[in-house]
């Protein structure tokens, strides 16, 4: 994928905060994401792991949402 | 409905309502309020799947049906619930009006994303009244609104409201009963490309023109697969719906993110004038205070056990005790009866079929009930997302989520509640797999089963030892189930990854009150079923397990059964039983247990004309334990024992399972292919433990 363009979502740590650039996931996937408010452009927290450490639970939008880190990792963002 | 000039008579609808907003923002609470009717109140998503109207009356004592609708995040649908709210609202569901008027119910603690539904409702040209709900949450939390800001950005009325403490009803009331109601001004705006297409499909689309925007809006934002799974359009709309998405991706527009983006954008225009944020963060802090806990790397894992140790405690301790009064009470009930009636045909058929079927499965509803009181409080407190989010990762291993989790764990009570919560599942395929697999959880009903198995395997043994056979039996149906789960993933429903979203609502005092509702509801739907299905059910087995009837008078019930259709399918099925080293005997016990597994111990002292075959189970396991074959072996070895539990630990041998399947499917296909299956495995089972036991050297 194009590691270049910056991180993705999976490689947060907890408590990093970061932006949306963009999504190297499938359509269906992808819009499903935007619709929960993790639209390009949104900030958000990693806030914690699940036990096993997937899935990743972030706050985004003034609420939290848990998405697994296959997911995450098409989900490229910006440290803030 | 013949139209008519006249007046509307008094308590005659003149208003359908429809009440919609995202799982989670309290939308259930307030139908409850404005109808009276008893309804599910949850903290877990999407937990609203039934249709639920209620009526109640506008500010002139106008009568109004209130639809509830299922709890989504969006009109885009994914789950069959969202598929219900989104058919209602465009008044393609048949035999539902489309709603006059919307009441849109939003979190304000959690404003941002649930506007996405209202920016959504705003495109379906229907009258909207936004109930502003748990105002008081938003307020501690540090969340100022604008009212007049929001109801000027949003183009609507907004009421404030706190479902909970019954504030702000009145003016909901009046909002709805307002007349006359204008539709939405204003909505997101999509760029020009797009609003061009969308109104150009929109004129091509057979559906009333108020809709039509709406509707086109929808389809053109709907990825490929979804488009061939549409059925409810012809083949020209869905081409004409792809070419406008190709001219929209040539000019630059992804037709599947521009719509959101908008909204979203616009959604930020109405945050930006009417929310502030600032002050103290009271309850959000409490909650991830507590979720550092409960879904910390070791303490996480801790209180998940504990709580399903307590769960199932509970269900095994606190519920012993009404299940002994509903068993002393159906045998009283069946003496009297005994004593009361002559010996006829009827009287058998009363006691014998209709109170011993019916008084078999009744006996499991304080265990229903002290398993749904459970649910329901995790439910209400918000638990439930987070043992969705501790398991994820363990039930992604056989290709399932986090979310399938809750209806196999619910299985072990009963799979009837279990397969009736995978209706919050969006995936089909999952939740077809979990559908399927979820039965194979021992679930209340095999532990008579157990029990006497265990007993006539080792009458002395100590508790320790009956315990650990037991726990053995539920692990193997846990292995079963996530097996079978994998395989089905692997082979039968290949090629699909499902994606979990899951929200982690704020953590909530959960009410006692709607808790012991859901329970109530709940325990009638099960005593429904008992009264009718189980019912039917049992009066045939008795009919069976009866007739025809021996030719002489004094042949003893052993004989008679021997002599009915039981005893002659008994035998006709003893040549496929024979290498699981059963006899014909047996077979009646399997076959008379093919509606209910627990009747197989009820069959078998009738079998071996055992007398007494209430509680006490000793006479049944000493005659069980003294049955020979022809040829002087004993029946019950232990591998037969072992084997037989194994059959009862895979096989359906439920009767309201395969009819809640059908109904959930809504084909006869999948509780077919499940009979099937369990079966085949559960034959498969047992012939492993038998002959490979007897390859071992063991009897």
């Amino acid at each position: 994928m194009t590691a270049e363009a910056g991180d993705v979502l999976s490689a947060l740590q907890i408590g990093e905060k970061a932006r949306v650039l963009g999504f190297e996931l499938p359509p269906e996937h992808r819009q499903r994401l935007l619709e929960m408010g993790l639209t390009v452009g949104a900030e958000f927290e990693v806030v914690r792991f699940a036990p096993m450490g997937d899935p990743i639970d972030i706050k985004v939008r003034g609420y939290h949402l848990s998405l697994r880190k296959k997911e995450a990792s098409g989900v490229r963002v910006a440290r803030l | 409905m013949t139209p008519t000039a006249l007046e509307p008579a008094r308590g005659e609808v003149v208003r359908h309502v429809a009440i919609a907003g995202n799982p989670n923002c309290g939308k259930t609470t307030i139908f409850n309020a404005l109808t009276g009717l008893r309804q599910k109140v949850g903290n877990y998503p999407g937990v609203t799947v039934e249709k639920k109207t209620g009526r109640f009356f506008g500010s002139h004592g106008e009568a109004m049906e209130l639809l509830d609708l299922p709890g989504s995040y969006s009109l885009q649908v994914r789950s069959p619930d969202e598929a219900v709210a989104r058919d209602v609202l465009l008044g393609r569901l048949p035999g539902v009006p489309r709603p006059d008027v919307i009441i849109c119910v939003v979190d304000a603690s959690n404003l941002e994303r649930n506007l996405y539904l209202v920016a959504q409702m705003l495109e379906l040209n229907i009258p909207i009244v936004v109930a502003l709900n748990m105002v008081d949450v938003a307020e501690k939390n540090g969340v100022v609104i604008d009212l007049m800001a929001l109801r000027e950005k949003l183009g609507v009325p907004v009421i404030p409201t706190v479902g909970t403490k019954g504030v702000g009803f009145i003016e909901l009331r009046q909002a709805v009963s307002r007349s006359p109601l204008p539709a939405p001004a204003i909505c997101a705006q999509m760029p020009i490309v797009l609003e061009r297409e969308t109104m150009a499909l929109a004129r091509q689309l057979p559906v009333a023109p108020e809709v039509a925007r709406g509707e086109a809006l929808l389809l053109l934002t709907l990825h490929d697969e979804a488009l061939d799974a549409i059925a409810h359009h012809d083949r020209a709309i869905i081409d004409a719906t792809r070419a406008a998405q190709q001219r929209l991706t040539a000019s630059g527009i992804d037709p599947l993110s521009a719509p959101v983006d908008a909204r979203y954008a616009w959604i930020g225009q109405v945050c930006a004038a009417a929310l502030h944020k600032g002050g103290a963060h009271d309850d959000a802090s409490i909650s991830d205070r507590l979720d550092s806990w409960l879904t910390h790397r070791v303490w996480g894992w801790v209180a998940f056990l504990g709580i399903m140790a307590l769960m199932f405690f509970c269900i095994f301790t606190v519920a012993q005790y009404p299940m002994g009064w509903i068993d002393s009470a159906t045998a009283g009930l069946a003496d009297f009866l005994k004593d009361k009636m002559p010996d006829t045909d009827l009287r058998g058929l009363l006691t014998d079929g209709v109170i011993a079927g019916v008084g078999g499965v009744v006996i499991f509803l304080p265990q229903i009930l002290v398993l749904f009181f459970f649910l329901g409080i995790l439910e209400d407190t918000g638990y439930m997302a987070r043992a969705a989010f501790i398991m994820d990762r363990l039930m992604s291993k056989v290709g399932l989520h986090g979310k399938s989790f809750i209806p196999m764990l619910s299985s072990l009570a009963c799979a009837i509640p279990g397969i009736m919560a995978t209706r919050t599942i969006e995936n089909r395929k999952d939740r077809l797999v979990t559908i399927l697999v979820a039965p194979l959880m021992s679930c209340s009903a095999r532990i008579p089963v157990y029990a006497i198995m265990i007993a006539v395997l080792l009458p002395a043994a100590s508790g320790f030892q009956k315990a650990g056979i037991m726990l053995s039996m539920y692990a193997l149906g846990f292995i079963a189930a996530f097996g079978m789960a994998w395989v089905f993933k692997k082979h039968l429903f290949k090629g699909d990854t499902p994606m979990l979203l899951l929200e982690m609502p704020p953590y909530r005092m959960p009410s006692l009150r709607g808790v012991l509702q859901r329970m109530w509801e709940r325990g009638l739907l099960f005593l429904r079923r008992a009264g009718t299905v189980i019912l039917a059910l049992s009066i045939l087995l008795w009919a069976l397990a009866t007739y025809p009837k021996p030719s002489d008078p004094e042949a003893t019930p052993s004989e008679a059964i021997a002599h009915s259709y039981a005893g002659q399918m008994g035998h006709a099925i003893e040549p496929l039983i024979k290498p699981l080293g059963y006899d014909w005997k047996i077979g009646i016990g399997l076959l008379a247990s093919f509606a209910a597994r627990e009747v197989f111990v009820g069959t078998m002292s009738i079998v071996y004309a055992v007398e007494s075959e209430d509680e006490n189970t000793e006479p049944l396991r000493d005659t069980m334990r003294a049955e020979k074959h022809a040829d002087g072996r004993p029946v019950f070895t232990p591998l037969v024992c072992l084997g037989l539990m194994v059959f009862y630990v895979l096989a359906m041998q439920c009767i309201s399972t395969v009819a809640i399947v059908r109904r959930e499917t809504n084909s006869w296909r999948w509780p077919l292919f499940q009979i099937a299956y369990m079966t085949g495995l559960a034959w498969l089972g047992a012939f492993i433990v038998y002959q490979g036991g007897r390859l071992l050297g063991f009897q």
